[in-house]
């Protein structure tokens, strides 16, 4: 398997520019401002089929044929560098240890579509990324990559950078662009659409992070080369974020398609102390879960999980063993959604409480079984019933942990407290004698008192 | 990050209200100036930065209310930001949730009472391949035990004498 999203892994200082340029970096540029017309380098995006990264696949050289070719005002190129979705993780490893591809991907992104400013939108909790980020766009600026005159091409690009604020919201693209407007960020009805009126009024294109930084490679080895790996419908190699009850947690880059069995038993060493598989969330906190038995179908790319009934979206990876209380979990997605719901639209401000506070109620075992309906009841009327999909984000968990778990939701119940926890106040389950009181191990804090390292294994 | 002044200043705010204010964008790269220089975003702050862009002061304080990151009132000299994401909570999070609460004797959203740390919640730092995670005084940890915990605020404490 060849690796090139994650090349850091073998050559060491791959952030420093010269470094970068010894390995071939800025040669694509080369090619997209010398020998390619700006509908060359949209086709043959087209062409490699590159589907977004950013969690909704869509076709990266189609969403750029979307900008109009004649636009009397600037077209803006905005790279979504506001990475929050729980469990996901690939975009921070990208901006500390290959910066510069980043900023290729972003030049080739503007030479396509006309744009001569780049936003470049970073979450608030990327500081130290931000202070790497920076550094290498000042040596590409220092080096005529970056500035009113790309490699004397006479053509000019500007990148800034500016930093969100804490909000989850900012990484869907119109409330990215309102918070980079200086607002509220306010996901927008569509239409218009960003690449008609995105940014201050103008076309606009909002693309991932990890989506241009597949653009350099794309541009110098050719569609053809990307199509070799990974399934055709989603090409490529995708960064998996490896995280949970899992002996080798961390990052690794794996083709399109790649068996999650084998992502989790093979790559990631099998699931911590021993012990069972219990679920998986495959993309990210927003999307429904995999038992077991489904998770180990499932080949990870956009159309196989979609057609199993998830989303890969980010490729996010939790993995949770027996030992973990699904209601708890559940709980936990519903606070974060709750959390982080704009307040735009009363569906999804009140839903996400409500589901919250039944869900507080269930866990704590002073839920009844009629609230499995109700939650099940108010996350089908939140779907489809707002500007943005943030609703959908925890009707979905909600609507596939509730079926495929119902037993334990219902033991809560029966039991008057959650038969996960080991100190467990449990008033109601003393008695015994129904069977059903056993108390599986409580969740296992595997807290290693070694290392502070912020660094993931990818030894793939 | 944690580096600011204390004390509210409104000269200092329209100065950063007029040096930014043609910037694209420039109500939230102003509150970011500010809350870098004070830690916070004074009150008082919201009428100079609505006189500064032409905007009223209810539009200033949506905009400074919607973020979390934004904080209201002065935070304690150093921040301490813990995960309470899916990720970290597989890993012991709600376990180290309670012995930090313990250890400074405040909830999250609040400052100890000497002034020296201030405890957030946070969702995701995008650490978890080395959860649990925190954020100490501008710099991240991954894989903090109860024990690790407390020696980084040994550190801390140390390093500030």
């Amino acid at each position: 398997m060849q690796r090139y999203l994650t090349r850091w892994l073998d050559i060491p200082d791959l952030r420093r520019i010269e470094v970068y340029e010894a390995h071939g970096g800025y040669g694509a540029l080369r090619k997209a401002l010398f020998e390619m017309t700006p509908e060359q380098i949209i086709n043959e995006v087209k062409n490699s089929n590159l589907r977004g990264r950013g969690g909704a696949a869509f076709p990266t050289g189609v969403k750029w044929s979307f900008i109009p070719k004649d636009s009397k005002k600037p077209v803006y190129v905005c790279c979504n560098a506001d990475e929050s979705e729980p469990g996901t993780f690939a975009n921070r490893y990208e901006l500390e240890n290959d910066p510069h591809a980043i900023i290729e991907g972003i030049l080739i992104a503007c030479r396509a579509v006309g744009s001569h400013t780049c936003f470049v939108y970073m979450r608030g909790e990327f500081f130290t990324q931000k202070q790497i980020f920076e550094t290498a766009l000042g040596e590409a600026r220092a080096r005529g990559y970056v500035g009113a005159d790309v490699m004397g091409s006479g053509f000019g690009v500007e990148i800034t950078v500016h930093r969100g604020a804490g909000a989850y919201i900012c990484g869907e693209e119109t409330g990215l662009l309102e918070s980079l407007e200086g607002k509220r960020a306010y996901p927008r009805n569509r239409p218009p659409f960003p690449a008609i009126q995105g940014a201050f009024g103008c076309p606009t294109v909002v693309n991932n992070i990890e989506t241009l930084s597949n653009v350099p490679h794309i541009i110098a080895r050719g569609a053809e080369w990307y199509k070799t790996m990974g399934p055709a419908s989603s090409p490529g190699n995708k960064l998996f974020c490896l995280s949970g009850h899992i002996n080798k947690p961390g990052l690794y880059e794996l083709p399109m398609g790649f068996a999650l069995k084998d992502l989790i038993y093979e790559v990631g060493g099998g699931i911590l102390d021993g012990r069972k598989l219990k679920a998986v969330i495959p993309g990210g906190s927003s999307f429904p879960v995999f038992t077991a038995e489904e998770a180990v179908k499932v080949n990870m790319d956009f159309d196989s999980v979609r057609a199993a009934g998830s989303l890969m979206g980010t490729a996010g990876v939790m993995v949770m063993h027996d030992g973990t209380c699904m209601v708890e979990v559940l709980r936990t997605v519903a606070h974060f959604y709750h959390h982080e719901s704009c307040g735009q639209c009363t569906p999804c401000r009140e839903g996400t409480g409500w589901i919250e506070k039944l869900l507080i109620e269930l866990e704590a075992g002073r839920g009844r079984t009629e609230d499995l309906q109700t939650l099940l009841s108010v996350a089908t009327n939140m779907e489809g019933n707002t500007i943005c999909v943030l609703a959908d984000s925890l009707s979905m968990p909600v609507k596939s942990f509730i079926p495929k778990f119902r037993a334990e939701f219902e033991e809560h119940v029966r039991l008057g407290c959650c038969p996960f926890k080991e100190d467990g106040a449990t008033p109601h389950a003393t008695g015994g004698g129904d069977g059903v009181a056993q108390t599986p191990a409580a969740a296992p804090n595997r807290l290693s008192a070694q290392s502070t390292d912020t660094d993931a294994e990818a030894d793939n | 990050m944690d580096q600011h002044q204390n004390g509210f200043d409104p000269a200092a705010v329209a100065a950063i209200g007029s040096r930014l204010k043609d910037r694209p964008g420039a109500l939230m790269l102003i509150l970011h100036e500010i809350q870098d220089r004070f830690g916070y975003v004074p009150r008082g702050a919201a009428p100079i930065i609505a006189q500064a862009l032409n905007l009223s002061r209810a539009e200033v304080h949506g905009v400074a209310t919607f973020y979390h990151d934004f904080r209201h009132q002065p935070p304690g000299r150093d921040v301490i930001r813990l995960c309470r994401a899916e990720a970290c909570q597989a890993m012991g999070a709600v376990a180290l949730a309670e012995h930090v609460r313990g250890r400074l004797g405040v909830e999250f959203g609040e400052t100890t009472r000497d002034g020296a740390f201030t405890l957030e919640a946070v969702y995701c730092l995008g650490n978890c391949g080395c959860s649990p995670a925190m954020v100490l005084a501008g710099e991240l940890h991954g894989r903090v035990s109860l024990a690790r915990f407390d020696e980084l605020l040994a550190e801390r404490k140390e390093g500030r004498r």
